[in-house]
């Protein structure tokens, strides 16, 4: 397990450069034309990469999954060029076929996460055509959140960015459904400050219900019952401390009860921020006035009898 | 003078000063709402203190503009011009009427006249209030209102909540001063006299 850790670790900071074997298939998979002898004219032949089967190589060699070679997720047959047609039928390994029961992966809870994506709306309306990887690009995912590097506004922007890529994407909304695409904007057109609300807190704060096992719940909630109510957010027991700054809450648990000072660091909440120095100032200050008035108003009413 | 007291607060000074009253007491209700907001038990529900406050707050920043014009091009604006000679001891001499004088009944040190409405204590916190905490509390609104106006980083810590915490500290200030503001204008030879003052313009020469 450790050398594992160690190796995803790697992966993430300094990323891996490609196998041999991979750089065989990046020579036309990681690039938008490629070029091959057509054996049967005896010409060579320039072709366009179909965008679904381009692998951003840069992107992959900085990714979680960098240290895999291509081969270790298809078939080594697809080395030989054209592709044998019977590799498509193939099944391809699914995420919890390599990270479901493994000891190794417990604590990202992958088997919990199953069982969430299957209750959320986008199983329960595509069934299996929806896939992990539709929101987590296996070819580029990189662990944003718990990493001690990360700051909470490039978790929101990933995360954020997993929904926008189909809803906020028509031709890769379609590829899942013939519904018409709702406009985010007009959909949310009731949140005030909007711009702001989007850059500073994912779409899974309202979308998710809150989870006391999982560090982010994966079960996406149909939109009747997303949160609405401000106060969800923005008051003293803000639902955000079980979500977006979960992670920095446990953390900083012993503070007096203060878990909210964490949200002081990057961003403000209005009701959930509390300053604990500049609380107990403003209630000495403020008790002090109140006694001064006090004993000014009883020494009045001594001094008139 | 007019048998009724000194005619000191004009109808424009005293409107503005019903508008802000009312826009600083709503400012505060709804501010302390928003602050210390609990979903149990919400003093006001967080979309109507939010709509409250953004409301009272731009009408009292334009009272603050109109109120800074009009004191410019009136006499007023000469009551907030301290007299730096000698103002410690003026102010000392006003607080030890307040803590000592006022209860043997010693005469007031500083007597209010047309061209002197302010004592010297409350020179101080009128100047510190109306030149200081209020265009603090009026800016921060209008970044909190407008954030994209606001640096993402201020000192290393985000720009929203920089500005905030200066609002929120300025807004404790001003609610400060509305405490003392309230209690001391009771201080006179009735406790509502000096309310009266404020509503009809005219100032008894007894009280205060």
């Amino acid at each position: 397990m450790l050398l594992f850790s160690t190796v995803n670790i790697m992966a993430q900071d300094e990323g891996n450069p490609l196998s041999e074997n991979s750089q065989v298939c990046a020579r036309c998979h990681g690039n938008k034309y490629y070029t091959f002898h057509n054996e049967v004219t005896g010409t060579e032949v320039r072709k366009r990469m179909n965008p679904y089967l381009l692998i951003d190589t840069v992107k992959y060699t900085q990714a979680t999954h960098s240290f895999f070679s291509c081969d270790d997720c298809h078939s080594p047959d697809y080395a030989v060029y054209p592709h044998a047609s019977n590799l498509k039928l193939d099944p391809k390994p699914s995420c919890i076929d390599c990270h479901g029961g493994d000891e190794s992966f417990a604590k990202y809870q992958f088997d919990d996460i199953d069982v969430e994506v299957q209750n959320s709306v986008h199983k329960i309306a595509h069934g299996e055509q929806f896939k992990c990887e539709m929101c987590h690009d296996l070819h580029s995912y990189r662990l944003v959140a718990r990493n001690e590097n990360s700051k909470i506004k490039d978790i929101v922007v990933q995360d954020n960015q997993m929904c926008l890529s189909c809803h906020n994407n028509l031709t890769k909304y379609q590829i899942l459904t013939d519904n018409q695409k709702p406009e985010i904007l007009a959909t949310h057109d009731w949140l005030p400050n909007q711009e702001l609300h989007f850059l500073n807190v994912r779409c899974i704060e309202c979308h998710t219900p809150i989870t006391d096992t999982l560090m982010v719940s994966h079960k996406i909630l149909p939109k009747e019952q997303a949160v609405h109510l401000c106060s969800d957010c923005h008051s003293t027991n803000s639902i955000l401390r079980s979500k977006l700054y979960k992670y920095t809450v446990m953390e900083s648990r012993t503070d007096q009860g203060y878990y909210n000072s964490v949200i002081l660091n990057e961003a403000y909440v209005i009701g959930a921020n509390r300053n604990k120095y500049l609380n107990i100032l403003s209630l000495a200050i403020f008790g002090l006035t109140l006694l001064g008035i006090s004993i000014h108003t009883i020494t009045r009413i001594i001094n008139k009898k | 003078m007019s048998n009724q007291g000194l005619y000191l607060y004009p109808v424009w000074l005293r409107i503005w000063h019903g508008v802000n009253a009312l826009g600083i007491i709503l400012l505060i209700f709804t501010g302390i709402s928003m602050q210390y907001g609990n979903i149990d038990y919400p003093l006001l529900p967080f979309k109507v203190s939010v709509m409250i406050h953004n409301i009272s707050g731009i009408v009292v920043s334009i009272g603050y503009v109109v109120f800074a014009i009009a004191n410019h091009f009136s006499n007023n604006a000469k009551q907030y011009v301290p007299n730096y000679k000698g103002f410690g001891q003026r102010i000392m001499k006003q607080t030890t009427y307040y803590v000592f004088g006022y209860f043997k009944g010693e005469p007031k040190p500083f007597p209010i006249t047309k061209d002197n409405k302010f004592n010297p204590l409350q020179r101080l916190s009128y100047i510190t209030v109306m030149y200081i905490f209020v265009p603090l509390i009026v800016f921060t609104g209008v970044g909190l209102l407008y954030p994209e106006l606001i640096f993402s980083k201020i000192f290393n810590m985000g720009g929203v909540q920089f500005i905030a915490v200066l609002h929120a500290i300025a807004g404790f200030f001003i609610s400060l001063f509305l405490i003392i503001h309230l209690y001391v204008a009771s201080i006179g030879k009735h406790p509502l006299k000096n309310y009266s003052s404020i509503i009809t313009g005219y100032h008894s020469t007894e009280d205060h």
